[in-house]
């Protein structure tokens, strides 16, 4: 998609791949409104993306807390302008060290479903509808690796993730043809704080920048529409396609090429 | 739904769910893409007075109007509770602080309104991000006293919410889904949007109430004026979903010298029985009663004693009126 003056919602926003993300979209000239619990976090990577010239907002808030979540549809398209491009990056493993499902409480894969999977879902319903009457927006979900193989102690991280992919590809055969694309995207392994916390003796030699994925996400999002939507894709082997996203949208109206 | 055919002089009822059976291929179905602001903010005056301060939009220089309402609770009639303090320029609210130790939100009154003491422009102590998340913290919807219990931020939005622009929710699009919307589409009726800034129903004070609907902003997008010239050209009917839409088409029109213009404008159109829509055929809305501002403004789509015919219809079949009542579909050859 074009996305010189459109707006951006980036849930997960004060840190790791959320914060790259809002950096690398404001300096392609998006406005961004980043979401993250906390504030003081929060306002520093907003003063950073204005301090380069961005136009970056942020909403401190829980994306998992379902009082929260009308609140950043509003204040974001408050600050920033009806949303075009919803990225839910926000997520969490529960408790840390990552533990059997056996040793798994009920209320910790509740929290981690909430916050992953109802979040998303809630925040989608919240502006997907105003995306479809303007016939257009991108609804970009972070996944894992962990959605798709049984790793021992994933367990609710990656039934939530599963589950967000299949959330993903739904809205995709729902909103056919109405201009609103959704695409789930597995980032790979970054150096990130969460990363650190599910696996403390990964080296980080063997992890992505975040920023170095952020600008990927970016070349996925403006090639958005020559990717079926629904597809859910892997950041590290994506190539753009050869053609120019125009072109294809022009000789396959609906998308599906 | 009841459908009120003014060119059979007739009606019929049906279910929301059947709009799209009751509209032709090439009809435009436009709505208010406004979100619901949680515009209620409770706080006291310097004395300790509680007030509650309803948002009705943003003014210049970065103020907002609102209208202030005095102590009780969202179970209290508008017209029962007690007055608020009398608030010349110059005083000072604060809006409490919150459990988790954010500091309170504080506003001074800049001007009173000529129309009523209660009806004022307040400056808040901050602007931009922050003054938006401490609304959207600390502010509730607009409740009313007939409903159970309180309206939570996602119970006045309508499906297609996007712009927060309405001090209470644009209800004659709640009952409309995705579903038909989407079966609406299908079947070649088109879909477009306008934002109007919805203001208040009632503040309890006569001659504030008597002033209402005030001045409210509207933005008509250039898709809409385009969607609009093509219904017209298709010998389609406009269908304007909400009162608030009748508001903003006919108010750009009223300003454009009768042509739909695209942008952004302020309307106190007053809509009556003596008023010629140039745009707009008919009307999805409410069941609203004589006397109310809404009546009045339905009268320019179909004849009072029609209008008075159905109402008597619709309260003998248990039609439900007000914010989250039943619906009714005003438009000619519907039937």
């Amino acid at each position: 998609m074009q996305i010189e003056g459109r707006s951006a919602l980036i849930t997960g926003g004060s840190r790791g791949l959320g914060a790259a993300l809002g950096r690398a979209l404001a300096r392609e000239g998006v406005r961004v409104v980043l979401v993250a619990r906390g504030a003081e976090e929060l306002a520093r990577v907003v003063g950073g993306i204005r301090a380069e010239g961005g136009d970056a907002h942020g909403f401190a808030a829980d994306v998992g807390a379902k009082e929260d979540v009308h609140r950043i549809a509003g204040a974001a398209s408050a600050l920033a302008g009806p949303i075009d491009l919803l990225v839910h990056n926000a997520s969490t493993l529960g408790p840390t060290p990552l533990r059997l499902l056996l040793d798994t409480e009920c209320e910790d894969l509740g929290q981690v479903l909430d916050v992953n999977l109802l979040g998303p879902f809630r925040l989608t319903r919240a502006l997907a509808g105003g995306m479809v009457l303007r016939g257009r927006g991108l609804v970009l979900q972070v996944t894992s690796d962990a959605s798709v193989n049984g790793y021992p102690t994933w367990g609710a991280y990656g039934v939530s993730k599963a589950a967000l992919d299949h959330l993903g590809r739904v809205w995709a055969a729902e909103l056919e043809g109405t201009g609103v694309r959704v695409l789930t995207v597995d980032p790979g392994e970054m150096r990130t704080a969460m990363h650190a916390a599910a696996m403390p003796d990964a080296d980080p030699a063997t992890l992505a920048d975040p920023a170095v994925v952020a600008r990927r996400l970016v070349a996925i999002i403006r090639a958005a529409e020559a990717i079926p939507t629904g597809t859910r894709l892997e950041a590290s082997n994506w190539t753009p396609p050869r053609w120019q996203p125009m072109a294809v949208g022009a000789a396959f109206p609906t998308g599906r090429g | 739904m009841l459908v009120v055919d003014p060119a059979a002089g007739a009606m019929a009822d049906f279910a929301v769910r059947d709009l799209p059976s009751r509209l032709r291929a090439g009809d435009l179905l436009v709505v208010n893409d406004a979100a619901t602001l949680p515009a209620s903010l409770e706080g006291h005056d310097t004395e300790g007075a509680p007030v509650e301060v309803r948002l009705v939009g943003p003014a210049e220089e970065g103020t907002w109007t609102a209208a202030v309402l005095g102590a009780g609770n969202w179970r209290w009639r508008t017209e029962d509770r007690p007055a608020p303090p009398l608030l010349p320029a110059g005083s000072t609210l604060a809006f409490g602080s919150l459990d988790d130790g954010a500091p309170a939100l504080r506003a001074t009154v800049v001007a009173v309104s000529a129309v009523s003491p209660r009806l004022v422009r307040l400056a808040f102590d901050r602007q931009g991000d922050e003054l938006w998340s401490a609304v959207y913290r600390r502010g509730k919807p607009v409740q009313y006293s007939y409903v159970r219990a309180p309206l939570a931020l996602w119970h006045v939005q309508t499906a297609y919410a996007s712009r927060p622009w309405a001090a209470e929710a644009p209800s004659a699009g709640r009952p409309l889904t995705w579903r038909v919307l989407l079966e609406a589409r299908r079947r070649g009726i088109a879909l477009a949007a306008v934002t109007h800034a919805a203001g208040l129903s009632s503040t309890g004070e006569p001659a504030l109430d008597a002033a209402l609907p005030l001045p409210e902003r509207f933005d008509v997008p250039a898709e809409t004026v385009a969607a609009v010239t093509r219904a017209r050209a298709a010998r389609g009917r406009v269908v304007a979903v909400g009162t608030t839409v009748v508001r903003a088409l006919e108010g750009s029109a009223d300003a454009g010298g009768g042509h739909l213009r695209a942008g952004e404008g302020r309307t106190s159109l007053r809509v009556d029985r003596h008023f010629q829509p140039r745009v707009v055929d008919g009307v999805l809305t409410g069941v609203h009663q004589p006397g109310e501002s809404h009546f009045d403004l339905l009268q320019a789509f179909a004849p009072e004693p029609l209008l008075r015919r159905a109402l008597a219809h619709a309260e003998h079949e248990g039609y439900l009126a007000h914010e989250f009542g039943d619906s009714c579909l005003i438009l000619p050859r519907s039937l």
